[in-house]
């Protein structure tokens, strides 16, 4: 009998960590090989399945960021105490910290899109010497939008960060701007030679990769993630094609080279 | 190995087959048709040659056969999951020779792109084909432009002369009955047709830049996004995951998965209320590069097999065969436009 990657496993939720009203981080049981950037497809029976980016990875559990956006989701939040989600994967080719090992590195992110990229962030925040110094601009709508706040400041203490608000509606510690009017100030050591990995809304990376081949960055040293709705995970459904790509087998992690010829 | 067989002789071998196949072959459904007083034919078992449409083209193709409009994955209780049997019987499909390879577009998809699918697989390891020549094309039919008019990896083919049943058998299983049956053994080739009246041309020059022509804006008012083109196509293979849960026990339930349509509203729908190619036309883009550009791009064969049905189903008369014919004019426009 061949394997039924359809058939989902059931997970326990260990902890659950609240970020704003609609946007919580479930702790997953899940021991196996996962990536930052790849994702689960996780589902509640009655009520079907959506993908969900790993946005943190640990030895015995991964992080599932889910906002509260539709029928799954709504259902997730609603019954998750002392309770399991059913779970398939990891899908996709999540991002490759090799790419950005020795290197100076940049994040920006978008809103939910600090999710997918979280773990590169982790893992280079507890291993800082292996970069050649790193960059995190983070933007979000508004303060109460702003997710994983208690990692921030472990963030800083082994990395440049700017954190940004769209506006702001009190005095808050942030800053207030889009990301992309951070980028001109950006204090990188050698532009010809900085990776960079930029994720969030469509129009946020177009902007913003823009923004960083005009001061110079390589268009071959930036990466980008794209989001789209799998129901397969697997390359069958169909709902994640562009054009000869499918961002579920050949993403969602893409080389800005490939990935800004993906057009729909 | 050839042979012809008589009438008799054939439904004897059916009858036979069908001791370990399930049979399932066109068949007229009468007053089935989109319009009042006209019958359709769709796919179904069949016991008799009698019951075999030959001389028209199938409305519907072989493919919920292999790829069921609605598929039970898997079912729940509150706390498990269990997958449902598979079928005991095997299956024979009679086809014309552009489905076969449309069966090839279907394997790629579900045997190759990505891990192998475990349902696809189990229907497909089941299925004997039974190639149906075709001795002259059909209204819209474009297999020769496709290169899809003739295939050879049939189990068997058959074709109805005024002798009898012409029958070239490649499966050795079949031989035996074959020999016992027939009247006499010869030398047959199955018929294929080698012009069509609807012709296609892709263009070599083809590239993305089509996107940006302006012959998609016409469908956004033409297509009403029904998604019939998507269902009739034997090559379309896009499905959505469906839970379902009975009334009488609100914790037990089943997982599906249904067609999909590329053409219809909620397709590309993403997290937060974002979509894609929100216009008719721009879905009409997506659908008809994915049949002659980028499924071959990715694969090495055009997706589409010329069969022409999304043309005969459109309610609106919108030609798929018509709209790779403006392609060229099309990237004659766009690059006329850059230069």
């Amino acid at each position: 009998m061949n394997h039924n990657e359809y058939l989902p496993f059931r997970s326990e939720i260990k902890e659950v960590m609240k970020h704003t009203d609609i946007e919580y981080t479930f702790r997953m049981a899940y021991e196996g090989d996962v990536k930052p950037g790849q994702f689960f497809e996780v589902s509640i029976p009655k009520f079907g399945e959506a993908p969900i980016s790993v946005s943190g990875i640990r030895e015995d559990s991964v992080d599932l960021t889910i906002r509260r956006v539709g029928t799954v989701t709504g259902e997730i939040f609603e019954r998750y105490q002392g309770d399991s989600l059913f779970l398939r994967g990891p899908y996709g080719n999540g991002f490759d910290v090799e790419n950005y090992r020795g290197k100076e590195l940049l994040v920006i992110a978008g809103g939910t899109g600090l999710s997918p990229v979280k773990a590169v962030v982790d893992y280079f925040s507890d291993h800082i010497e292996e970069t050649n110094g790193m960059t995190l601009v983070a933007g979000f709508k508004t303060p109460k939008d702003i997710l994983f706040l208690e990692d921030f400041g472990k963030w800083k203490q082994a990395m440049e960060v700017i954190l940004t608000v769209d506006c702001a509606d009190d005095d808050t510690a942030c800053q207030i701007g889009l990301v992309t009017q951070y980028i001109p100030g950006l204090k990188l050591k050698n532009k010809e030679e900085t990776t960079a990995i930029v994720v969030g809304p469509p129009a946020m990376m177009r902007f913003t990769t823009q923004g960083l081949l005009d001061i110079g960055l390589k268009e071959e040293n930036i990466w980008i993630s794209h989001e789209r709705k799998m129901c397969c995970g697997i390359g069958k459904c169909g709902h994640c094609k562009i054009d000869d790509t499918y961002v579920c087998l050949d993403g969602p992690v893409f080389p800005y080279t490939k990935g800004r010829k993906l057009l729909d | 190995m050839g042979y012809l067989l008589g009438l008799k002789e054939i439904n004897e071998v059916l009858r036979q087959w069908n001791k370990n196949f399930v049979i399932y072959a066109p068949k007229l459904i009468p007053d089935g048709g989109a319009f009042s007083d006209t019958d359709s034919v769709h796919y179904g078992e069949v016991t008799s040659i009698e019951e075999i449409v030959f001389d028209r083209k199938s409305d519907f193709s072989f493919k919920e056969i292999l790829l069921p409009i609605s598929e039970t994955l898997f079912y729940f209780t509150e706390d498990s999951v269990m997958e449902p049997a598979t079928p005991e019987k095997q299956a024979i499909i009679f086809l014309r020779s552009c489905d076969l390879h449309a069966v090839k577009r279907l394997d790629t998809m579900y045997l190759h792109n990505g891990a192998e699918d475990h349902y696809y697989k189990r229907l497909r390891d089941r299925v004997k084909f039974i190639l149906m020549g075709c001795k002259e094309s059909y209204e819209s039919c474009f297999c020769v432009d496709m290169e899809t008019n003739r295939s050879d990896d049939y189990h068997a083919s058959m074709d109805l002369s005024e002798e009898g049943v012409r029958i070239d058998n490649k499966n050795p299983e079949w031989d035996e009955l074959l020999t016992a049956n027939c009247t006499k053994q010869a030398d047959v080739t199955p018929s294929y047709v080698t012009e069509t009246e609807t012709r296609v041309n892709i263009p070599k020059s083809l590239s993305l830049d089509i996107m940006k022509s302006t012959m998609w804006n016409q469908y956004d008012s033409r297509c009403i996004g029904c998604g019939r083109c998507n269902f009739v196509c034997p090559t379309c293979t896009c499905f959505t995951m469906q839970d379902v849960f009975y009334t009488d026990n609100g914790k037990t339930g089943e997982r599906r998965r249904v067609w999909a349509s590329c053409m219809t509203d909620g397709f590309t729908d993403v997290a937060g209320g974002g979509s894609y190619r929100k216009n008719n036309g721009q879905r009409m883009r997506f659908k008809v590069l994915h049949k002659v550009y980028d499924y071959k791009k990715r694969n090495g064969i055009h997706m589409c097999v010329g069969c022409g049905r999304c043309d005969d189903v459109c309610p609106e008369y919108i030609s798929f065969s018509h709209c790779i014919n403006q392609l060229e004019n099309g990237m004659k426009e766009v690059t006329e436009h850059e230069s």
